[in-house]
């Protein structure tokens, strides 16, 4: 083992920031509506999964994986409710991506921007995958699923993800 | 247990999670039914933002550019927009409706019928999923809008209603992958499946390899799903080509040409359509204009009206010019009385005008040059059984006469059975011989025409 990736894995991180409750409402909304709004007028936006970013940000920080559940599970349902899909497909996959990511966080040092890109990347196309074998499974639906398409839309997400937790861990309060 | 859970708390509580939202769909899915409170939930806190932040725009971004760019042209022009497409779609109706073939009966129906009723939407949000291709509307069931209903644009079909929300509805567009509709084509008249598929193109499917569509044909809703009303346009084909199965037609959907939907309408209460008359295929069939009533060359007694339809209707007509010119009245007298005679009718061969023929010969069977009927009722023998016989004129123009007479010495009576002559050249106009030995005419004459025999007949004796 490298002492890089020594670094990676054993990097102590401060457990004492956290997010306020108010902008734990606040920033998923605000995903939301910008899911729902900015691509009628941006179309190109359309790929990315801010809610997801918003999931994977908050149970990477907070690396607790009971409460990344229910916090990923709470984004899914709205999701849910603002699709024409049976509430819960969102639900299920965003719940299995909280729990992962706060998992993975309690071994990785996810501070790191490249720990960052590859974990935004990874969970994307693995939200997108298990969402396409629920639909597939669940609802029966023949789908299609575009490899090429999610690994590209992954790699942007990733790339928008880099900035993004850099202004949520502003939001963040030492205490 | 207590240790299980203690040990394997997260994981637990990861699974009760899961299996809780997987019963939710199970519920959602077997009694096909959503959860509207926690839509309704969602949906209400979501949408008044997104009408706020829809107002915000118009009204700050829109002023800007009415106020320092456009001035008033903007709302003109939304104006003229609505207009345009209130009399587009007035204007494809009356299309629809004038281009059938009985004009008269088209104004009636157009009388009777009256246009869809509609409300107009504004699109105020895009809908989860980076898949699905649903919006959402700022009318909801306080407007009238229902689950189920059609959404169109004068352009054509833009998707259904799939929630009715109180301010606002949750739009699915024709090219979300779970759309589907019933389709006809205008021109070859193929029906098939509308299929979104995720991007801007759509798919009839369902249609046969040896069904012909071709490229620019359009589609038009052909009102199977009961959503969409029957005659509305739904696209043009961009593509189309055989596929494994079936025939893969991809449109160019004409709803969504613009790219953004923003103004839409939602059909409270459809009206189904005619769809226009393309350039039908080919129907297989002509539907000929009708006979003349007189025509050329056909027995018309003078004086007989000209609304005859049949050819048995002007023979009737002839047997009762007959009848009244040799004061015979058809259905008198007692069997074997003396009956008209009918050698005077027009186009009989041989026919000349006697008034009144008495059988002095016993009827004999006709020679088979004689006729059909003859030839039937007596066996041929020798020569005769080897003259030709050319259709319905049997030998009476094969030949002169005397060839005739030399293949059959014995001179026996012609058949007088009426004839219908309808082709002037079926009569015999060289014939001078007077016909005896006529027998009894036929109350009823036989249907097929009987040509008389070429074999010359002796005289006879004319009634004074």
């Amino acid at each position: 083992m490298t002492e890089y990736t020594e670094h990676l894995l054993t990097e102590p991180r401060k457990d004492t920031e956290r997010f306020r409750f108010i902008w734990l409402l606040i920033v998923p909304l605000v995903a939301i509506l910008f899911q729902v709004y900015v691509p009628r007028f941006v179309s190109f936006l359309s790929y990315l999964e801010l809610p997801l970013l918003i999931t994977v940000h908050f149970a990477l920080s907070s690396r607790a994986p009971i409460a990344s559940v229910f916090y990923g599970m709470s984004i899914g349902l709205v999701q849910d409710s603002l699709s024409h899909q049976p509430i819960g497909m969102f639900g299920i996959v965003k719940t299995l991506v909280g729990y992962f990511a706060a998992s993975v966080s309690m071994r990785f040092d996810v501070d790191n921007p490249f720990v960052t890109f590859i974990l935004s990347f990874f969970f994307y196309f693995f939200h997108q995958f298990f969402y396409w074998v629920l639909d597939r499974a669940l609802l029966g639906e023949a789908l299609s699923f575009d490899v090429q398409q999610t690994l590209i839309f992954g790699l942007l997400n990733a790339a928008v993800a880099l900035p993004l937790f850099r202004i949520l861990d502003k939001l963040k309060v030492t205490g | 247990m207590d240790f299980f859970l203690s040990r394997y708390r997260n994981l637990t509580v990861l699974l009760i999670v899961i299996v809780a939202q997987l019963l939710l769909i199970a519920y959602q899915v077997k009694t096909n039914n959503n959860v509207p409170l926690m839509r309704v939930w969602a949906v209400t806190a979501v949408t008044p933002v997104e009408t706020a932040l829809e107002l915000v725009r118009r009204y700050t971004w829109g002023f800007v550019v009415d106020y320092f760019v456009l001035l008033n042209v903007r709302s003109e022009n939304e104006k003229l927009q609505r207009d345009n497409g209130q009399l587009k779609m007035e204007n494809h109706y009356l299309k629809a409706e004038l281009g059938t073939a009985d004009r008269a009966r088209a104004l009636s129906v157009f009388q009777a019928q009256s246009p869809s009723k509609t409300v107009a939407g504004r699109v105020i949000g895009n809908g989860t999923g980076a898949n699905s291709k649903v919006v959402f509307i700022d009318r909801g069931s306080t407007s009238g809008v229902e689950s189920g209903m059609a959404v169109v644009t004068p352009d054509g079909i833009v998707g259904k209603v799939v929630d009715a929300y109180p301010t606002a509805s949750l739009v699915m567009l024709i090219t979300d992958p779970t759309f589907a509709a019933g389709v006809i084509s205008q021109k070859n008249r193929v029906r098939g499946t509308l299929k979104g598929q995720g991007h801007n193109d759509t798919l009839v499917d369902y249609v046969q390899n040896e069904e012909k569509v071709d490229g620019g044909e359009w589609f038009y809703t052909s009102g199977d799903d009961r959503i969409f009303p029957k005659g509305f346009p739904v696209g043009q084909v961009s593509a189309a080509r055989n596929g494994k199965n079936f025939k893969e037609i991809y449109l160019n959907p004409s709803g969504l040409q613009s790219g953004s939907v923003e103004e839409v309408l939602v059909l409270l209460q459809g009206v189904h359509q005619q769809i226009p008359d393309g350039e039908i295929a080919s129907p297989g069939y002509k539907i000929l204009q009708p006979p003349a009533d007189n025509v050329a060359g056909s027995p018309q007694p003078t004086g007989q009206p000209t609304a005859l339809a049949t050819d048995a209707d002007r023979l009737r007509e002839q047997y009762k010019q007959i009848g009244t010119e040799q004061k015979h009245v058809f259905g008198e007298g007692i069997p074997g009385s003396k009956p008209p005679d009918f050698t005077k009718m027009q186009g009989i061969r041989g026919g000349s005008p006697l008034p009144s023929l008495t059988p002095a010969v016993p009827p004999k069977p006709a020679t088979p040059a004689g006729g059909d009927t003859g030839a039937i009722a007596q066996k041929p023998t020798g020569s005769q059984a080897a003259v030709p016989k050319s259709g319905a004129n049997g030998g009476a123009n094969n030949g002169p006469p005397g060839d005739s007479a030399a293949t059959a010495p014995k001179p026996k009576p012609r058949p007088t059975a009426p004839i219908l002559v309808t082709d002037p050249t079926d009569a015999d106009p060289g014939s001078d011989v007077v016909p005896s030995g006529s027998p009894k005419p036929p109350a009823i004459p036989p249907p097929s025409a009987t040509p008389p025999p070429a074999t010359p007949k002796p005289p006879v004796p004319r009634n004074p």
